[in-house]
């Protein structure tokens, strides 16, 4: 049963990729990224991670794809129109990556899982769980985010001020 | 544990066909008699002028920006309020300190006049 | 799961769908009834007895109209858009309790769905919501629609933050992100007393996340027309009117479930246990549901109520205000409020009720400050008088 939920979300969200590559429109691009986004978090409840499954949804469904849509509204970029490739070594590197990725993935499949990925305890990724590591294993790094938020803000402002003057229009 | 995630996707499924029932009844029913005006675009009776692929206010992509930065703050409360009584005063601390650090930002975002609908 | 389960899950769907198209039907009657009593009018009582059968003749106009898809149009992202707007209304309500209902095996008829992260997964789909109008406003190809839907987006992420935050009080109290475990904890006292600064701030931004008066810039006639619906027709519009209303009575629901004891009423169990006691579990259990789903609904209603007194009560608000009130006053607000809770369980876990008056107390005066503070027309008006020379 867990496995015919898993092929079929896992197929939705190789075609929603695809879908999304190779659409023109980038509304459309940003419609079927949404649909991966979706199933993806499915997969997430599958590996009994259901509080990924939420932030999953909430961060990259809700908070990334308005950002996504924005900038492709308010730039009135959606249509591919300019298909001139800018970098000619754009293509031949990307399909390099994903040769090596795809390699890789094929290489661990071809090994099987390790004998301690094996989920044991369904409540390994409770947000109880997830905030005792947190607290305790993380907690530097969890701070230093903090200071990633900050620099993010920063930018931010940085953006407005030298925006606010050409951005007098709506 | 899963069984209550199916019955999420069961309803899921059942509500995206849901919508589709009224559409396609719709379809059926209503009356057919498209003319050149009526599939235009409606604004207010006068004839659209330019595109609507127009360049929109930066503001909007800013406020975006800051959604983002502060959803993932907010993000990082979550596991913490559902274990803040068990991880106790220390982590009261170190969230403290991430809440700070953060709060500390959006001062600056204010004072800056990034938040400003202008 | 066997087969019998399957069927019993695939009827609780669709009696929880119909409920929802019912609700939204009646919610209109009942908005556009109270809306005319406070506006001194009668409103629509021809239709049935009090008007009753209204909903309905709406419904049948609807569909006989013509289902107009501008030439301009993206046609698919026309056609699909007023489906994503529906989805996340509807299935926003799989982990909300509507009552308590045993089943018998620690389960409950009346919540579909109860997992560990329920208020989790209530935030998730809420921020998934608008891509519905925002998309619909693109696919118009029509100027109005495209500002009435960035428009939107703009502001429900605004509002959102507040939004999860005060929720995050909520989750708080109950150290638990599982409804049923919320709704629970709340036998004793409910959570408006220590969440009161929460509960405010919460159905402020509600009602700005739902996008409706007094924050219903995306459809604010004078500037916008129909704002992002303003080229959809027939029963495409009439799926967005649906998904705006599901969502409003589905986050007035989200409301009781998080602060006013969702189920909960003082005397149920001591009822419950009278009758179990009577008459056997059985009829113990149905009265429990029974008078529990009223209850619910009773809470529902008068939530509703009041959304429907602040629209017919507030003019709309001014973009610039409006993003000032979400950045400014509710986003700080929610995030003391975090505060707040959190000092005072950590410092004192063992004395609820000491804890909720003095968030109480305090929520009251943080609240009474920045009304006051942020009231309009405190900057002194100077009236300039200028010489116009004749």
């Amino acid at each position: 049963m867990e496995l015919i939920i898993f092929l079929i979300t896992a197929a939705v969200a190789v075609a929603g990729a695809v879908a999304m590559l190779l659409s023109l429109n980038a509304i459309h691009s940003a419609i079927f990224l949404l649909i991966n986004f979706v199933a993806i978090s499915v997969l997430y409840v599958l590996l009994y991670a259901p509080f990924l499954f939420a932030i999953q949804l909430i961060v990259y469904a809700g908070a990334i794809m308005v950002l996504f849509l924005f900038v492709v509204m308010l730039l009135g970029a959606e249509r591919a129109e300019d298909t001139r490739e800018r970098f000619v070594w754009q293509r031949p590197l990307g399909l390099t990556l994903s040769a090596i990725l795809l390699g890789l993935i094929g290489y661990i499949a071809l090994r099987g899982p390790a004998p301690e990925a094996r989920v044991t305890n369904h409540q390994f990724a409770a947000p109880e769980r997830i905030a005792e590591a947190l607290f305790t294993t993380y907690l530097l790094p969890f701070e230093i985010t903090a200071f990633l938020l900050l620099a993010a803000i920063v930018g931010v402002v940085v953006l407005h001020t030298s925006g606010s003057q050409a951005g007098k229009r709506e | 544990m899963l069984a209550n995630y199916a019955f999420i996707g069961v309803f899921f499924i059942g509500a995206i066909i849901f919508p589709l029932v009224p559409l396609v009844a719709a379809y059926l029913l209503g009356p057919k008699r498209p003319t050149p005006i009526k599939l235009d675009t409606y604004e207010c009776g006068l004839e659209a002028v330019g595109d609507i692929r127009v360049q929109f206010k930066i503001q909007y992509y800013l406020y975006a920006l800051a959604f983002v930065i502060f959803d993932i703050e907010v993000v990082f409360l979550y596991p913490w309020a559902a274990a803040y009584g068990q991880v106790g005063l220390f982590a009261l601390i170190a969230m403290a300190i991430f809440l700070v650090i953060l709060v500390g930002g959006l001062v600056y975002e204010w004072k800056k006049g990034a938040l400003e609908w202008v | 799961m066997t087969w019998i389960d399957l069927v019993i899950l695939v009827v609780k769907c669709i009696v929880l769908s119909l409920a929802a198209t019912a609700v939204f039907a009646y919610f209109t009657l009942f908005e556009r009834r109270t809306l005319a009593r406070l506006q001194n009018r009668m409103g629509p009582n021809r239709a049935g007895p009090g008007g009753l059968l209204q909903p309905l003749a709406d419904a049948v106009k609807l569909f006989f109209k013509e289902d107009v898809t501008p030439l301009m149009a993206d046609r698919w992202v026309y056609l699909v858009s007023p489906t994503f707007a529906l989805i996340p209304a509807i299935i926003i309500w799989a982990t909300i309790p509507v009552g308590m209902w045993p089943d018998g095996q620690g389960g409950n008829w009346l919540q579909l769905a109860e997992i560990n992260v329920g208020v989790l997964y209530l935030l998730a789909v809420m921020s998934v919501g608008v891509y519905g109008i925002t998309v619909a406003g693109w696919a118009s190809n029509n100027k109005y629609s495209m500002l009435g839907g960035i428009r939107a987006s703009a502001q429900v992420i605004s509002y959102e933050l507040a939004l999860g935050l005060t929720v995050l009080g909520a989750v708080m109290q109950a150290q638990s992100f599982s409804t049923a475990v919320i709704v629970e904890r709340q036998a004793q006292m409910w959570n408006i007393v220590p969440q009161f600064l929460g509960f405010v701030v919460f159905i402020i931004a509600a009602t700005a996340e739902v996008v409706r008066a007094p924050f219903d810039l995306v459809e604010a006639e004078q500037e916008l027309v129909g704002g992002y619906n303003t080229e959809y027709s027939s029963m495409k519009f009439a799926l967005f009117f649906m998904s705006e209303y599901v969502k409003l009575v589905a986050m007035n629901a989200i409301a009781v479930t998080l602060f006013l004891g969702g189920w909960q009423f003082p005397g149920l169990q001591t009822l419950t246990l009278f009758v179990t006691q009577q008459y056997g579990a059985a009829v113990g259990n149905a009265v429990l549901g029974l008078t529990s789903l009223g209850a619910f609904l009773l809470k529902v209603l008068a939530l509703s109520f009041v959304s429907v007194w602040i629209r017919a009560t507030l003019p709309r608000v001014r973009y610039d205000q409006l993003m000032n009130l979400g950045w400014k006053v509710l986003l700080p607000l929610s995030l003391i409020n975090v505060a707040i809770t959190a000092v005072l369980n950590v410092l004192l876990p063992d004395a609820p009720t000491l804890t909720a008056i003095i968030s109480l107390v305090v929520g009251v005066i943080i609240l009474a400050v920045t009304a006051n503070v942020g009231r309009p027309g405190k900057e002194k008006r100077t009236v300039k008088l200028v010489e116009i020379g004749l």
